[in-house]
């Protein structure tokens, strides 16, 4: 496959939208557009597939170089692996989900599908690249667009909050600059030359120090994107003024961007640093685990609940990736789609939820499987998913974290996995409170005449159940998807 | 060796059975469900008897004992070469009788339902999710892996959760089902723990696999787990105890039960499937399936005696004083599970030692029978009153004749008194008990006593005491209603005469039971005057309960305030967690982390207008400032200091 056609296909629909007329042609060419792009992603998982079967045990698949700034070594250069597989289904899954969920916004609805599909592009390009200069490029075009798309749509407290956000992510992309820049003055791909390929520089490394000095600010920087304690508080707030779609697409797919980035950019080209530094990531993220599930408890908003929820399952990501085994790293990959299709989903119903009734306060919610089973069932089906129910996504991935996480015989680090295991009860404490009151209970006469679900929020909510149930029920796909990616990450840890 | 794949059918039939009907939504085939799950029911609960035949007498031996046999497994999720979660069908006889008793009691809650759930509005959706349960169980019985156990004990815990909110406008119910989850989840982290650490050192989740790593003591997984060590316990120790903790938290022993006298909000026939005859047996069948690894460890042997001892004389003692009669069922369930617990404990392992084992699954089959029978019961009861209060029933004999004969033969079935099944299964526990552990053999024939009488306490009150007002008007039930009954208390009557022994046994092979008619005195003797104390006090209308009562003072009062466990966790979640825990959690994130945040920002944009007067409150430039700081710190960084 051709790799740049994924970048080249939203940009296409992006400028199509532009020329469009009104919502009505608007949304139609969105959702064409991010059709076409779930089908090319999963012809490209089904080609990866042939591939490897084929025998073919290159790590990089399909790569592409396009020199970009000859003197600085800048390179437009892709190239996939399962990991990145992984992440570009889930972004073409949230994307169709989140334009379909968008089908009725009226205002300023040719800026607002713009938005959404340049955001999508920004993160296909970032799972990509192979270049961190490109690399870095597509995080900043992902990060842009949320900023307007709070500000301009969102609810609440949307100013306050889109500026926190963006200043946030901001700072952290600051970081990750400061990393991306030490890696490129640290590298040697020979006659003292230094390089932003990704691909050279693993196979000459770093020396450790600069690791050692480099790895804090890649880390953290991408950390700050997927919830890193304590800088989290851009989550909470930007979830819940963001309109649907945008939610959705923080917590589905930028949030993964940072996961991603902590492990192609910081572990894979670090793994001294990260064996450094490995037990404050674990300490952060064992804290962000379950003050995140603690905090959630006490949550009153349905959108803080998810967004708090969204704290500590991305917490299971960075624990993932701080145990620094191949089963937990895999698990951290698997937590990342799954988290994010399970989130996109909760987010959806909430939207759906609060569309209706006008209110997302559980409190003054009550009942509502009496009048939208749909909705009401999706709810269900996304919290379920959310505390572990083995059959959907998120068991396997948790139980892959936890199962590779014990693996490190530190006993130390089995304390904090253990802690990290006592979250699913705290998860289940939270997401059962807002079922039985919001969905279950008994309902407001006021809710009598609310309808339920459009066939495009049922079609939207279908392709993420999809998602969930095939990676729930049927594992062992997505698992042969991701291993040779994690592998070649933890050979580069153990030192070859 | 005979091909058993066929038995995949068993649990699948349901399962498509949950696709369909869950597909199908609250609206459609509402006439038809019953009848569809009935019918795929019938299927699963055929094919059960037949494997068990095909197993028990045709060719499920190995020379003279029984052998295990593993009729499918499909690698799931491979976490590495060797550690891999499995999905498989083992058989071996308990996993065989395990099969036959979910299916064939859920067919008999199935067909029950059809008369019971009539008119209901989401009867489709109650079929459903009793197919999800019955899947999720038979699935779950048939594990070679035991993280497909744990696998298939969250989705009975999940389908537990669906049913008993299934009445889900009403705030009891949503309380109860949050309740079931959350406690039995609580308990499952043990269970997880517990998988992690045993399979850590066994380096498997097979169950064959594990058993045979860990009691060889020859083997790396043995002294691993007998050398290492945390806070004093063997790692052997704690992962049994803790994997016994999600058996206890399933199977309501003290102090885990608290969530099963409330689940008694789900629909009845729900009760008498889940929470009676099977979900809740799934902590004994646990410590059964990994029985090898439990006996060679004496505390782990210890806890399981001891949580199941208390366990059966707690609930007992409670049970005396209810007066919702599902609740009295319930506490008696808990009670029952608490004999099948401590005889666990007790047993051996191989030979005449196992007889310990070999009596807690016979009470546990003989159980299901007497134990659904009695709820179904219950239920005909509850549709014919309305209510679930004995005040609001007495005289039901002349209405309902069939309920109350086999409800008659359940009573003495769980009193055990003989000829009737749970006099046999009994019979056998405490022997077990009185062979190994005295004391425990003490609380044994103490329960036994309290089983009947606060089960004749039930019967009397609901069935005799005062004379019933007409009620000619309406009748007992449907046949569907009824003709359960009728084969249930067929089979309590006939069950205690299996020799189980033949079939079950520790170690596979024959265990012949000796029936001793002397031991039987003690038993039979304080079973009677249980009866007897009970028709006493509740046969007829009188002041007598009440007085009996005062005099017991203190006790009573505890007693019937469920031993203010309920109050104590309370306490625990609501002040502690959420007010101790949660709470400063959450204002510490808005406040004070979040605080930090602001003030930073907020001190960047002070400082810019103090040094720069530029405050254009335009993104861009506070970040191209930003940029220009960070590319100006990594040049420091890069030539200066390195």
């Amino acid at each position: 496959m051709f790799l740049p056609t994924l970048i080249f296909v939203p940009s296409l629909t992006a400028l199509a939208v532009l020329v469009c007329k009104g919502l009505k042609q608007v949304r139609v060419v969105a959702l064409a557009g991010s059709l076409v792009q779930l089908v090319l992603s999963l012809l490209l998982f089904v080609q990866y597939r042939q591939e490897r079967n084929a025998g073919n045990d290159a790590q990089w698949l399909w790569e592409w170089d396009y020199t970009w700034f000859e003197p600085l070594h800048i390179n437009f250069r892709v190239g996939v692996d399962g990991i990145s597989i992984a992440m570009i289904l889930l972004t073409a899954f949230v994307v169709a989900a989140g334009v379909l969920v968008s089908w009725t916004m009226e205002k300023l609805s040719k800026e607002f599908f713009f938005l959404l599909i340049f955001l999508g592009m920004g993160a296909y390009g970032f799972f990509i690249s192979l270049d961190l200069f490109t690399l870095f490029f597509f995080l900043e075009v992902a990060v842009i667009p949320k900023f307007l798309l709070i500000g301009i749509w969102g609810s609440g407290k949307k100013e306050y909050s889109a500026m926190k956000l963006a200043l946030m992510l901001m700072g952290g992309s600051a970081l990750v600059l400061v990393g991306v820049l030490g890696i490129y003055f640290n590298s040697d791909i020979g006659n003292g030359q230094h390089s932003f390929d990704l691909v050279a520089i693993a196979q000459t490394g770093i020396s450790p120090q600069a690791q050692n000095i480099f790895f804090p600010f890649a880390f953290a920087g991408f950390g700050i994107f997927t919830a890193l304690f304590p800088f989290h508080t851009w989550v909470p707030d930007g979830h819940s003024s963001a309109p649907t779609a945008a939610s959705m697409f923080l917590a589905g797919i930028s949030m993964k961007l940072g996961g991603y980035g902590c492990l192609r950019v910081a572990t894979y080209l670090m793994p001294e640093g990260a064996q450094t530094y490995a037990w404050i990531i674990i300490l952060l993220a064992t804290i962000a685990i379950l003050y995140g599930a603690f905090a959630t408890m006490m949550q009153t908003d349905l959108k803080y609940i998810n967004a708090y929820s969204s704290v500590s399952h991305c917490g299971f990501v960075l624990l993932g990736i701080g145990m620094l085994t191949q089963i937990s790293i895999t698990g951290a990959v698997l937590q990342m789609v799954s988290h994010g299709l399970m989130t996109a989903l909760f987010f959806a119903a909430i939207g759906m939820i609060y569309e209706r009734t006008h209110t997302r306060m559980v409190a003054q919610l009550g009942g509502l499987l009496k009048v939208m089973p749909f909705i009401s069932t999706v709810f269900v089906i996304a919290g379920l998913c959310s505390l572990g129910l083995p059959g959907l996504s998120g068991f396997v991935a948790e139980m892959t974290v936890f199962v590779g996480s014990w693996q490190n015989a530190d006993t130390w680090y089995r304390v904090a996995t253990i802690l990290a295991c006592a979250s699913i009860v705290v998860t289940a404490v939270y997401i059962l409170r807002a079922t039985g009151k919001a969905i279950m209970g008994p309902m407001s006469n006021a809710y009598d005449n609310l309808a339920d679900a459009r066939w495009n929020e049922k079609l939207a909510a279908g392709i993420l159940v999809i998602g969930i149930l095939a990676m729930g029920i049927a594992p062992f796909w997505i698992q042969d998807l991701v291993k040779p990616g994690t592998e070649s990450i933890v050979q580069r840890l153990l030192g070859f | 060796m005979a091909d058993y794949s066929y038995i995949a059918l068993v649990p699948l039939l349901p399962l498509a059975t949950f696709v369909l009907l869950g597909l199908a939504g609250k609206n459609r085939l509402v006439k038809w469900s019953g009848y569809i799950g009935s019918a795929t029911m019938l299927g699963s609960a055929v094919i059960s008897l037949y494997a068990a035949y095909q197993y028990f007498f045709v060719n499920g031996k190995t020379g003279d004992a029984y052998a295990e046999i593993t009729a499918l497994r499909y690698t799931w999720l491979e976490f590495a070469p060797g550690l891999s979660i499995d999905m498989g069908i083992i058989l071996d006889s308990i996993s065989v009788m395990m099969l036959v008793v979910v299916s064939f009691i859920s067919l008999m809650v199935h067909i029950y339902s059809v008369g019971y759930m009539k008119g209901e509005e989401r009867v489709t959706t109650y079929f459903s999710f009793l197919s999800l349960f019955t899947f999720s169980m038979l699935a779950l019985v048939v594990s070679s892996n035991i993280f497909q156990i744990y696998i298939f004990w969250e989705l009975v815990g999940v389908s537990s959760y669906l049913l008993i909110g299934f009445y889900y406008q009403k705030p009891s119910a949503v309380a109860a089902s949050k309740k079931a989850f959350i406690v039995t989840r609580f308990a499952d982290l043990g269970f997880l723990v517990g998988i992690l650490i045993l399979a850590f050192y066994s380096g498997s989740f097979d169950i064959g696999t594990i058993i045979n790593r860990a009691t060889d003591s020859q083997s790396e997984a043995f002294t691993g787990l007998v050398s290492a060590g945390f806070l004093g316990m063997s790692a052997l120790t704690w992962s049994l105890v803790l994997v016994f903790a999600g058996g206890a938290g399933k199977s309501a022993m003290f102090p885990l039960h608290i969530w099963l006298p409330d689940a008694m909000e789900g629909p009845t026939p729900v009760s008498a499937l889940i929470h009676a005859a099977t979900m809740v047996v799934a902590g004994v069948y646990l410590v059964a399936r990994l029985f090898p690894v439990f006996y060679i460890d004496e505390i782990a042997m210890q806890v399981v005696t001891y949580v199941g001892a208390i366990s059966a004389l707690v609930a007992a003692i409670i049970a005396c004083t209810q007066t919702d009669i599902k609740r009295i069922l319930a506490y008696s369930t808990m009670s029952q599970i608490g004999y099948m617990m401590f005889a666990l404990g007790v047993s051996g392992y191989g030979g005449e030692e196992g007889l310990g084992y070999t009596a807690s699954m016979f009470h546990l089959f003989t159980h299901a029978f007497f134990k659904s029978l009695l709820f179904l019961g219950a239920g005909a009861i509850i549709h014919f009153v309305h209510s679930n209060e004995m005040k609001d029933m007495g005289g039901l004999r002349k209405w309902m004749p069939v309920t109350h004969i086999t409800f008659l033969i359940a009573c003495l079935a769980i009193a055990g008194v003989p000829p009737f099944a749970g006099f046999f299964s009994k019979e056998e526990i405490l022997l077990a008990a009185y062979q190994s552990d005295k004391i425990v053999y003490g609380i044994g024939l103490f329960v036994a006593a309290l089983t009947a009488f606060y089960m004749f306490r039930l019967y009397f009150s609901v069935f005799w005491k005062k004379e019933a007002a007409d009620a000619s008007h309406h009748g007992e039930g449907t046949w569907s209603m009824k003709l359960p009954l009728i084969v249930l208390a067929g089979c309590t009557v006939v069950v205690g005469f299996i020799h189980f022994g033949n079939y079950i046994s520790s170690d596979g092979a024959p265990l012949p039971t000796h029936f001793d008619i002397r031991f039987s005195i003690a038993p039979v003797v304080s079973a009677v005057a249980g009866i007897l104390l009970a028709a006493y006090l509740y046969k007829k209308e009188s002041d007598r309960p009440a007085k009996f009562a005062t005099a017991l003072g203190r006790l009573y009062r505890a007693a019937y305030k469920k031993f203010y466990i309920d109050e104590i966790y309370l306490f625990i979640t609501k002040k502690i967690i959420f007010n101790l825990i949660g709470a400063p959690a959450a204002w510490f994130d808005r406040n004070i982390v979040d605080g930090i945040m602001n003030l930073l920002a907020s001190g960047t944009a002070r400082t810019a207008a103090l040094i720069k007067g530029m405050q254009s409150g335009r993104v861009q430039s506070y970040a191209l400032y930003f940029f220009g700081g960070v590319v100006a710190l990594a040049i420091l960084l890069i030539y200066i200091w390195i």
